[in-house]
């Protein structure tokens, strides 16, 4: 048996108490299973109900307390319908379904919606302001670089002559310099594309650590940072370090081998 | 009545006047209601949200974010400078493309651009050290994403979609680079295309493609252009399209940590 909590109990006793004309008590045992259900015979016909409109707009009360846990009265359906008393057939049309408490449902969602509070600010003009300030910033940064440096613009192109040494942009010197070492399969195209590219995109897959505070991925953290420290000096030696026929040069004795930064380097 | 000063009158007048404008049909046409640039414009906490809310920029933000989210320390701004610089390049790419013709006078265009246009060089610089910029400024993105363990659920897709973007911009820097058509720009392609030609099986067509032959001629050099002025930017707003839907989409920015 389910357990119902006593105030509703106690209410439906009420309310069946009320439309049957019993006790309390009596309505409360017979929930309980303590005694017999009284059986109410119901009105037999529509048609007293459409004679007699009137009782049945009078008593609304029942009809409104007597609410679902009206409970355990067996369906009287399949009982004999025997007015008992002219009384009875003004209740007879709101008892004629009968209802069981089956259970009670807790008011809950069914779905539990956690929204827990996070401290937010608005956009405008906390986001915004500072956003607009670091727009503003850069473009005074780039104005400046752009007016005291000149980009560089060589001799017209000539296949013919071939510069030495032939150096890709600065982006890309790393890999070049990977190139002087590797054969070319592994690193102008195994490295970049294997490495750099699909292992990269699927890095997130592969790491399923799922903390993110430094302390708990150190792992991580440290494979990051000897990459970036790779890439680096890989690319400030295919900067500054790499002369004709891709030697070593020392940039203070031999001079810079590289021509895109030249006005940055030669910056006086 | 007390005798106003001219200044007083003065401003007044222009008080008035800017008022009746900003209350005005034409400006209240263009401005949503809660923009500051309407009349009436107070600092207040439904205002705030209705600059955002009734706003373009409701495309790009929220109304509201995360208070960890906008000290400038989390994300350096990165990623909304990557942005920036983006739009730099589009504006200056735009302005060098009335002057420059992806032929065999590509490299005099570029010196005539630098040398009897007004302007000219400041903003040829400006497209190339940009370009430099953003290309540097989209890797320490993504070194900031990384440190932060921001690629972590719900975020590995966009993480996916960085690492193009990240590849777009270098392919987008790539072509740029040939086109001054110097010895620098022919040379430093013809190294990076011949990497191409060593990838396995498919090496030979994959530097054709690029080359639209078998070396850097005019005609890579009209083949660059195409992809660097219409084909990689339509590719990368695209990108950056999902990817700033999907930073919103994955609860905003990550973290605290
Ligand atoms: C054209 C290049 C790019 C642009 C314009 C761009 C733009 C942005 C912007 C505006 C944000 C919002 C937060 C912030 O500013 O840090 C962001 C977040 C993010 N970006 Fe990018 N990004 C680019 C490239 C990349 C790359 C190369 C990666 C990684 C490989 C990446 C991965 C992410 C991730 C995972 C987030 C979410 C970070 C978080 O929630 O903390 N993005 N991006």
């Amino acid at each position: 048996m389910v357990d119902i909590p006593e105030h509703l109990l106690q209410r439906s006793a009420e309310a069946r108490a009320k439309a049957l004309g019993i006790s309390v008590e009596q309505a409360l045992a017979e929930m309980k299973g303590e005694s017999d259900p009284t059986v109410i015979s119901k009105e037999p016909e529509v048609k007293t109900i459409d004679e007699t409109p009137a009782p049945a707009a009078e008593t609304p009360a029942p009809a409104a307390e007597t609410p679902a846990p009206a409970a355990e009265t067996p369906a009287p359906a399949a009982k004999a319908p025997e007015p008992d008393t002219p009384e009875e057939v003004d209740f007879a049309p709101e008892v004629k379904v009968t209802q069981r408490l089956l259970t009670v449902v807790k008011a809950k969602p069914i779905q539990k919606s956690v929204s827990e509070p996070v401290d937010k600010v608005n956009t405008w003009p906390h986001l915004m302001l500072p956003e607009f300030v670091s727009l503003m910033a850069m473009t005074a940064f780039l104005i400046f670089l752009s007016a005291i440096l000149q980009a560089p613009l060589l001799e017209e192109a000539n296949p013919n002559v071939t510069p030495n040494p032939a150096k890709a942009p600065w982006y890309f010197l790393g890999l070049q310099e990977l190139l002087s070492y590797w054969d070319p399969q592994i690193a102008g195209v195994m490295i970049p594309l294997v490495l750099g590219v699909v292992l990269w995109m699927a890095f997130p897959y592969i790491d399923r650590n799922p903390e993110t505070h430094p302390s708990k991925r150190k792992f991580a953290i440290m494979f990051y940072t000897f990459f970036l420290a790779g890439a680096g000096v890989l690319t400030i030696i295919g900067v500054l370090f790499r002369g004709p026929g891709w030697n070593w040069t020392y940039p203070w004795i031999d001079g810079i081998w590289f021509d895109d930064l030249l006005d940055w380097i030669h910056f006086e | 009545m007390q005798k106003l000063s001219l200044r007083d009158r003065i401003k007044e007048a222009r008080a008035t006047a800017s008022d009746s404008f900003r209350g005005g049909k034409l400006m209240s046409s263009i401005f949503r209601p809660g923009s500051p640039f309407r009349k009436g414009y107070v600092d207040s906490p439904r205002n705030r949200s209705y600059v955002v809310m009734n706003n373009v920029l409701y495309h790009l933000h929220p109304v509201k974010v995360k208070r960890h989210g906008v000290r400038l320390s989390y994300t350096l701004c990165l990623g909304g400078l990557s942005f920036f610089l983006f739009i730099v390049l589009t504006i200056t790419g735009i302005w060098l493309m009335f002057y420059f013709r992806p032929t065999e006078l590509a490299y005099v265009d570029i010196q005539t651009l630098q040398t009897s246009i007004a302007f000219g060089s400041l903003v040829r610089n400006m497209h190339r050290w940009g370009a430099h910029l953003m290309v540097l400024v989209v890797f320490l993105h993504m070194s900031r994403v990384f440190y932060h363990g921001a690629y972590k659920a719900p975020r590995e897709f966009n993480w996916v979609i960085g690492v193009i973007l990240l590849l777009l911009t270098l392919l987008l820097s790539f072509t740029g680079y040939l086109l001054p058509w110097d010895q620098l720009a022919i040379w430093a392609v013809t190294v990076g295309g011949n990497m191409a030609g060593y990838t396995p099986v498919i090496g030979a067509q994959a530097k054709f493609g690029l080359f639209a032959g078998l070396e850097a001629t005019t005609a890579t050099l009209l083949r660059f252009y195409v992809l660097h002025v219409l084909f990689l930017p339509f590719i990368i707003v695209i990108f950056m399209a999902v990817h700033f839907w999907r930073v919103r989409k994955d609860g905003g920015i990550s973290g605290p940590l």
